[in-house]
This record gives C-alpha cells, sequence and structure tokens, in this order.
C-alpha cells in the first residue's frame, strides 16, 4: 500500500511537469501577449522594451529552464497583471471556489443518493422513469444558463436571495445549487443504475431470502457495494468542478473565485498565473484520482495495492 | 436453435422471414420499436439540423439587422405594427428578430460541434484503432498522453488555446478538436484490444487476411456501435462546450451568433427582457438532451455482440 | 505407413507467456504454456492431441500455424522452416494450413453473410471474384454438406452443426493440404458431433488431408488418429500410435485419461484411477516432473529431475521414470 501510494505520487509529479511543460511550451510558442497588453498605437521599440522586460526575448529553452528552475521552488514568476506572485494570487481565490462547490457537493449527494436508490428499489415505476428522466435533463441543461434561470426566478422574481456578490448565505445558495444540478444528475444516475445491478445479484437474493430486511440489504449490503462507482462519479465531478469548470457559474454570480480569475488570466494573456493555475489545477485532480483510488481499497476487500 | 440435425448429407436451413425485403426506412422504423422516446428524439435532431442547414430559406428576418425603436420587444404573435413576420420569440437590444438569430446561431452551434466531432472522430479513431491492434511503444506513449490529458480538464486546454491563437468559430473549432479527439481514440484503442483477442479476428489471420483487412474491414465494422454512441455524445458536449466557451466570451465573435453567445449578450437585460436568455438555453438543453438520446439509444440497439446471439 | 513423407515436423517448440505487473508493465514471471514439444505428422494422416484444458495443446496449434510466434524451436512444413521468411512466406503458407475453430460462430464476422465468410480466403489470395467465387462458394458448402442456399443466411440464423460446416468450408476454400482441428467438436450437440467427425473423416480421404486433431477427450481422438500425443502442464508426456497407446500406455497420466473413458459394458468394471491433488500452476514452475504431484507412481527422483521424452518401445514415446506396464488392464 505504502510503495503504491509513492509509485503514484511520483507518477503525479511526472504528470504535473508534463502538463506544465506543455502549456509552457505552447504560450511561449504560439503566444504573442505583448500585443494585447499594450495600446494597438504602441511603437514598435516599446513592444521590444516590453518583451525584453517579460523576458520573452530570451531563447525559448532559457526561458524553460528557468521556469522549471522556478516551478520547483513553487514561485512561478509575478503576475504580469497584478504584479504579485502569481501563486499567491490563485491561492487567495480557491476558498472561495471550494465553498462554493463543497456547498454543492452536498447539496447533490443529499438529494441524489435517496433518490436513486428508491428509483433502484422500485424499478420500472412511474417515480423510476420520472428520476431517471429529471437526472437526464439536468445532466443536459447548461449550467450558466442554469444559474441564470434561478436568478430569474429566485432573485428577481421573489427577491429571496441576491443576483450576485460574495459573502453571506443568501448569496451562497443560488450559485451552489446551480452547481449541484449537473453532480446530481450524474450521481441520481449512477446510485441508481448500480443499486438496481446490486440488488438483482446473488447475493441480495440471498440476503433477501435468509430473511434479511429490504432496509438491510440496500444499505448494509447493496450500498456499500455499489459505492465504488458512486465514488468514482462522485471524485470526477469534484475534480471537474474545482478544476475551472465553476468559471462561467461563477461570472453569472460575479463570484470572487478560482474560475473568475481563469476567465481574467485568459481574457489578460497573463502567462505566470496561467502556468500557477495549470499546476494547480493538475496537484487538484491528481490527488483526487489518488485519493478515490485508496477509497476502493476501503469499500472492496478485493482490492490491495 | 430449433432442429439442429436432419440428414448426413444435406444440413436443412429454415429461411426467416423476409427481413430483407422491407425497404430500409421501414427496417430502420422498427429499430425504434419500444422505445418511442429516441424516436422522438431522433426526429426533433433531424428537425434543428434541417432548419440550420436551410436557415436562410427559413428564418423570418434578417439575424443582424437592427431596429432600435422595436428593441426589447417581448415574444407576440400579433404582426408588428410596422408589418411583416411576428416576432414569436421577441427581439433584442438591438431590435433584431430573437427567432432568426436563433435559427442562424444554431447554424454556428451546430457545425462548430459537427465539424469538431467528425475531424477528432476520424483522427482519433484511426490513432486509438492503430494503437490498439500493435501495442507497443506507440500504444505507451499514446496512453501516457491519455493520463495526461485526463488529469487536466478539457475547458482549461481549450481556453489555453484559444487565449494564444484568439477567439472566433475558426479558432475555437481548433481548441475544442485538441480537446476531442482523445477520447475518440481511447474509445476505440479499449474496442480493438477486446476484439484483437477474437477468434474472429484469429480467424482472419489464419486465412491470410492483411492488418489493414482485419483493422478496417472487420474489427472496425464489428466496433462502430460503441464509436458512433461515443460520436453522438460528444458532439452533446461539444455543443456544451461551444456554448460554455462563448457564453464567457471566448467563443464565436459577434456580430456572428451561437446560442451560447445569444446567452452571454442577453444577460445583462435578463431583469427585463427574459426571452433573450431562456429561449437559447432551452434549445441547448433540448438538443443536447436529443443528442443524449439518441445515442443511448445507439449504444443499446447496435451492439452487434448484443443483437447476434441468441 | 513408414514410407509416407513426413509433413509437418516439430522441434522442441516452446512458448513462454509473459504475466504482466508493476507500473512499467515489465513481465514478473512466465506461463510456459508449451515446453519443448516436439513431434511430425505424416502426410495424409491424423495426430490427435490430448490434454486437460489449460496443458497448452491449443497454443501447439497456434504456433504450429504460426498464428503466434513461438519462444523457441521451429516448425517445418514441407521441409521449410515456417517462421523463416526466406524459406516459407506466411501468404504461401496460409493457403496450405488451416484451422477449424472449436466456436466457429465466435469466428466469423457476423455481420457478413456465409457467402462472404467461405468467400473470404478466395477473396484475400486473389483466387476467385464475381460469379466464380459464387461458384466455388456453391461447391465449397455443398463438400460440407450444405445446401448452396445457405449462402445468403447469416450466421446467427443456423444451427451449431451448421456453423461449424460453414467453419469448416471456410477452412477448405485454399486447398489447404494441413489442418489444425481445435476442439472441432466440443462446442456441438452431442447428435451432431459423430456427423462433423464423419465429415472430417470423408474430407480427409477426399483431399489426402493432414490432421492435428486437438482435443480434451481422447475417445474423440481415437476415432480419427493414427498417432496421439498426450500433454500435461506444457509438456509432453506421451505419444504412440493409436492402437499401441491404448493397449501398453506408458505413462501415469495417460493411464489417468484412458481410465476415465466410460465403457458401454456395465459388467466390465474397472478400477478407476482418481486423479488427487491439485493440476500444478504453469507460471515459473518448479523443476521436476510435473504430474509428480499427483502420480500413484511417484519417487524420489521424479520431484528433483524432469523426465525426457524417450523412446520406450519402436514409436512409442514416454516421459516416465517408472517402467511400469499395465497393458495388462483392458480397457
Amino acid at each position: 500500500m505504502k510503495r503504491y501510494i509513492l509509485m503514484r505520487l511520483l507518477y503525479t509529479v511526472v504528470v504535473i511537469l508534463g502538463v506544465s511543460i506543455l502549456v509552457f511550451v505552447i504560450t511561449h510558442v504560439i503566444g504573442n501577449p505583448v500585443n494585447t497588453m499594450l495600446p494597438l498605437q504602441a511603437t514598435d521599440a516599446e513592444r521590444a522594451a516590453l518583451k525584453h522586460q517579460l523576458g520573452l526575448d530570451k531563447p525559448l529553452m532559457v526561458q524553460l529552464s528557468e521556469f522549471l528552475g522556478g516551478m520547483f521552488r513553487l514561485d512561478f514568476g509575478k503576475s504580469w497583471w497584478q504584479q504579485v506572485p502569481a501563486l499567491g494570487i490563485v491561492l487567495h481565490k480557491i476558498p472561495a471556489t471550494l465553498q462554493l462547490v463543497a456547498t454543492a457537493l452536498v447539496i447533490a449527494v443529499v438529494v441524489a443518493i435517496p433518490l436513486g436508490i428508491i428509483a433502484a428499489y422500485k424499478p420500472g415505476t412511474l417515480l423510476d422513469r420520472i428520476l431517471t428522466t429529471t437526472s437526464l435533463i439536468g445532466i443536459c441543461l447548461p449550467p450558466f444558463w442554469v444559474g441564470l434561470m434561478f436568478v430569474l426566478f429566485f432573485a428577481v422574481k421573489l427577491g429571496w436571495f441576491y443576483t450576485s456578490g460574495y459573502g453571506t448565505i443568501r448569496h451562497l445558495i443560488l450559485p451552489a445549487l446551480t452547481l449541484s444540478v449537473v453532480p446530481m444528475g450524474h450521481l441520481a444516475q449512477i446510485v441508481r443504475f448500480s443499486m438496481a445491478e446490486q440488488l438483482n445479484a446473488q447475493y441480495s437474493i440471498t440476503a433477501r431470502a435468509k430473511g434479511a430486511s429490504d432496509f438491510a440489504v440496500l444499505f448494509a449490503h447493496a450500498l456499500k457495494n455499489a459505492a465504488t462507482s458512486i465514488v468514482t462519479m462522485g471524485g470526477m465531478d469534484l475534480g471537474r468542478l474545482l478544476a475551472g469548470e465553476t468559471a462561467a457559474v461563477e461570472v453569472v454570480f460575479g463570484w470572487p473565485g478560482f474560475g473568475t480569475l481563469i476567465v481574467d488570466t485568459i481574457g489578460r494573456q497573463d502567462f505566470p498565473l496561467l502556468q500557477a493555475e495549470v499546476f494547480l489545477v493538475a496537484v487538484i485532480i491528481c490527488f483526487i484520482n489518488l485519493a478515490v483510488d485508496i477509497s476502493y481499497g476501503y469499500f472492496d476487500p478485493r482490492i490491495r495495492y | 436453435m430449433s432442429q439442429d440435425i436432419q440428414t448426413n448429407a444435406q444440413i436443412q436451413i429454415e429461411l426467416r422471414e423476409p427481413e430483407q425485403n422491407r425497404n430500409a426506412f421501414q427496417r430502420f422504423l422498427r429499430r425504434f420499436s419500444g422505445n418511442s422516446l429516441a424516436l422522438i428524439a431522433f426526429i426533433v435532431l433531424m428537425v434543428i439540423i434541417a432548419v440550420s442547414i436551410f436557415a436562410p430559406y427559413i428564418a423570418p428576418y434578417d439575424p443582424a439587422k437592427s431596429d432600435i425603436v422595436h428593441r426589447l420587444q417581448p415574444p407576440s404573435l400579433a404582426a408588428p405594427a410596422k408589418g411583416g413576420f411576428p416576432h414569436i420569440l421577441g427581439t433584442d437590444q438591438q431590435g433584431r428578430d430573437v427567432l432568426s438569430r436563433l435559427i442562424y446561431g444554431g447554424r454556428v452551434s451546430m457545425s462548430v460541434a459537427f465539424a469538431v466531432v467528425a475531424v477528432a472522430g476520424a483522427i482519433g479513431t484511426v490513432i486509438g484503432l492503430i494503437s490498439g491492434y500493435f501495442g507497443g511503444w506507440v500504444d505507451l506513449v499514446f496512453m501516457r498522453l491519455v493520463d495526461i490529458q485526463s488529469s487536466f480538464p478539457g475547458l482549461l486546454v481549450a481556453l489555453t488555446f484559444v487565449m494564444v491563437l484568439g477567439p472566433g468559430q475558426r479558432n475555437l473549432t481548433i481548441a475544442l478538436l485538441i480537446v476531442g479527439w482523445m477520447i475518440h481514440a481511447r474509445m476505440a484503442r479499449s474496442q480493438v484490444l477486446t476484439a484483437r483477442e477474437s477468434t474472429m479476428v484469429e480467424s482472419s489471420r489464419a486465412i491470410g487476411c492483411s492488418m489493414p483487412r482485419i483493422l478496417f474491414g472487420h474489427i472496425l465494422p464489428n466496433v462502430i456501435s460503441p464509436l458512433i454512441t461515443t460520436y453522438v455524445l460528444e458532439m452533446a458536449h461539444m455543443i456544451e462546450a461551444e456554448a460554455n466557451m462563448s457564453f464567457l466570451g471566448y467563443g464565436i465573435q459577434p456580430p456572428a451568433s451561437s446560442w451560447g453567445l445569444m446567452i452571454g449578450e442577453g444577460r445583462q437585460y435578463i431583469t427585463n427582457a427574459w426571452w433573450l436568455v431562456v429561449f437559447p438555453g432551452l434549445i441547448i438543453g433540448i438538443t443536447v438532451l436529443c443528442l443524449n438520446l439518441v445515442g443511448n439509444w445507439v449504444r443499446e440497439e447496435f451492439d452487434p455482440l448484443q443483437k447476434g446471439r441468441h | 505407413m513408414t514410407n509416407a513423407e513426413d509433413i509437418i515436423i516439430v522441434k522442441n517448440l516452446i512458448k513462454h507467456f509473459p504475466v504482466r505487473g508493476g507500473l512499467m508493465g515489465k513481465p514478473t514471471s512466465w506461463v510456459h504454456a508449451v515446453d519443448d514439444v516436439s513431434f511430425t505428422i505424416k502426410k495424409g494422416q491424423t495426430l490427435g492431441l490430448v490434454g486437460e484444458s489449460g496443458c497448452g495443446k491449443t497454443t501447439v496449434g497456434r504456433l504450429v500455424l504460426n498464428l503466434i510466434k513461438p519462444t523457441g524451436g521451429e516448425v517445418y512444413f514441407e521441409n521449410k522452416n515456417i517462421y523463416d521468411k526466406k524459406q516459407c512466406s506466411e501468404k504461401e503458407f496460409r493457403k496450405c494450413a488451416q484451422i477449424i475453430f472449436q466456436d466457429a460462430f465466435s469466428s466469423f464476422d457476423i455481420r457478413k453473410n456465409v457467402e462472404s465468410i467461405v468467400g473470404e480466403p478466395l477473396v484475400v489470395h486473389g483466387l476467385a471474384g464475381g460469379k466464380e467465387l459464387k461458384e466455388r462458394v456453391a461447391e465449397l458448402l455443398r463438400t460440407v454438406g450444405l445446401k448452396p442456399e445457405i449462402a445468403r443466411e447469416y450466421p446467427h440464423t443456423l444451427s451449431s452443426g451448421q456453423k461449424q460446416c460453414v467453419g469448416i468450408a471456410r477452412s477448405l476454400a485454399l486447398k489447404p493440404k494441413f489442418i489444425v482441428g481445435d476442439e472441432p467438436i466440443s462446442a456441438l450437440d452431442v447428435s451432431v458431433r459423430a456427423q462433423v467427425l464423419n465429415l472430417m473423416r470423408d474430407l480427409q480421404e477426399k483431399f489426402n488431408l493432414t490432421y492435428l486433431f486437438i482435443s480434451h477427450d481422447i475417445r474423440v481422438v481415437q476415432y480419427l488418429s493414427n498417432y496421439i500425443a498426450v500433454m500435461y502442464v506444457g509438456k509432453m508426456v506421451e505419444m504412440a500410435p493409436t492402437e499401441e497407446i491404448f493397449a501398453h500406455r506408458l505413462h501415469p497420466y495417460t493411464e489417468a485419461l484412458l481410465t476415465a473413458v466410460p465403457i458401454e459394458d456395465p459388467r466390465l468394471r474397472r478400477p478407476r484411477e482418481i486423479l488427487q491433488g491439485e493440476v500444478p500452476s504453469p507460471v515459473d514452475p518448479p523443476p521436476g516432473c510435473r504430474f509428480y504431484p499427483r502420480c500413484h507412481y511417484a519417487m524420489k527422483r521424479c520431484k528433483e529431475e524432469d523426465p525426457q521424452l524417450v523412446e520406450k518401445a519402436p514409436g512409442h514415446f514416454a516421459a516416465c521414470f517408472a517402467d511400469f506396464h499395465s497393458s495388462e488392464r483392458i480397457i
């Protein structure tokens, strides 16, 4: 187990390095940030001066080695836009997004798992069909649009919540609810599917035959066996959301989080900031994947590392 | 299988009912039996595609023609005072007809998604087939690439490419292409890995089939249904991605229009002109939903390994 | 019989499959699927290859057809090394050597009809096309006792016997000289088995075919074979002419196989060898006889030393230290 985790961590380092180098090469070979940063009427001398100031006039290999050297000290340079260390800006924005995503996932889990179990318990009924169809619709609607609909209804029409901003629970509810829709749909589907599969499995039939109550079969047996697929799906959604997929929803609600920061970074062509974001996203996703893998061992004793 | 044997010399066969004599369309419709939802989704999808293709003949107004006097008109079935076709879905902040913009926007959204899936699907499938069939170091390199990509969200990659290439329909398509080809390669690879070990492939090798004949003549036709499912579901995914990017302002640029961009532009008027946001979102949702339903139906219906055996 | 030409010569064939593990996919151990197997088959004759499942007999069949590459050893077809492209081009070899699969249905591309399945070898080798192809397919179907009308059918509409006959027709399309039958009747309903066996015998006489007949059932093999070879966990333990092996079996494993065969006459009761113990794993097997853990006649020597296949009587090879003869027992 220790060996497995060690190997995985080593592998994670390789992946993070790979992604960072890839993004660095793409941005520095194709990109030309100077044009965006200076006004249109800037002279060639001014452009060259800025290029020199940003270090973009050095050979690519030199820039890359400097970048990698900095990366090992977790130093991605100063953000061109805000003139402070890039990683600091990113870390400063993470808590707001974390708050949002955590709330959204809690809502999703609390709603989806019971509904999925109910649907799996009575497959083929009207309730089951309504739940499966609704969850599919939930996955298909663009989240930012769902957010706007919530704003229209709950904020503009009913006035229960603020349309945008950050700080209180009345700010938090709508964006969190919006972000919970897709994971909710995913989870409901996966719970419904894998629970139905488990309930049809031989061991569930045996458990029923020996007189175990429906409740015991559902929760003591089937849910634990369905857990691996539920955790996999949840981990994927968590990774996706923390990795910037919240951007459009954060923009809708004026939420000052990681997603909004990414959108700004792209608009301002802030390479150091982008590198710091890419690094953090890769770290987050690798660790979520690792956590999910380790959890398999807990839920399924057959899996050993 | 009913009777197994009659005589030593002649093994009788029962001729099936003349299924082959039905025309192709009837046979196609029969595939939907028992799944009316998929049939409805398929029809809706065909209508949306047809409307996108024939947009100039169907749209009642020029989508770019502004009419400041009649701006932000709510949806109405009554003919406008100036005469002409009613603004069924209202007008936007510049007085442009929302329905016409939706029709033309769909054209852009659908063509971006289609272009991405067609090119990414073709490239990815060929790479995946070859990588899976031969294995070795090609496959190893490919798998590591996939690992890196899977630990990295598509949105961020696409945004990075749009950042360096600049926004617009062409660059958005390229960005989504770079994000999108791997899933097809991965899918094709996993299918080939299974098929490669099959007796069917061994039998083809035993009679002396060449590698391309085995790969494209035997393996590909037999694994095409999960691949088509992936194409259809990826089409849905790409429509969502295009909408997302355009909404953020890094996709389609005005004066061109797409569903996502319409939501982005209409957002600031949401308090007094809900129709600017509601309709494009609905049509995205409907299209994606229909693609999902059709994709799932393809998966269940056309899997030869599921259907062929009795 | 002695002057017949050896069409297949197998020399010291070895196949080890890697067991992959670890992060970089390096093989951690090896499955010794086939270990030092040698035999010859004379033209127009049949060698029956017998052994329980997992003993490597199917792998031998694949190796002899060059469908998988060996770890070591050679196979000569008409005195040409089939693994050497200079001596024997793969395309030419495919025309001469064919296979009949256990599960014919799974060997078909089920999207194709019988005509394209049976005709494909001809198309691939550019031997026939258009109308001629149709005629050749019809002829092949008649040869295996099927109606030519079946050509328009799809595999899943056929009965299991018909499927196997279509598979045989496909193997015959290239007019091969040598055919490997990999458990050709094991998956069939009992009612059809005899029929397919008869078909195979008739075809052998008609086209002077040479068979390598692989089966787990020594009784099935007996019917067609001139020679029988017995394999156990990757090794050949005994090989002899059919009558000889039934009369004077020299290996305890063969004895166990033979006494497992039921006999029709209930009055002829005979003691049965029931094998105890587990089949050893072919993954990195220990030295010594592989049958040692289950053998009634095991000696100390058997544990340390691997018995070689030696000619104990003229034409009769066995790999056993014990010089036991159980020929007195009658089946």
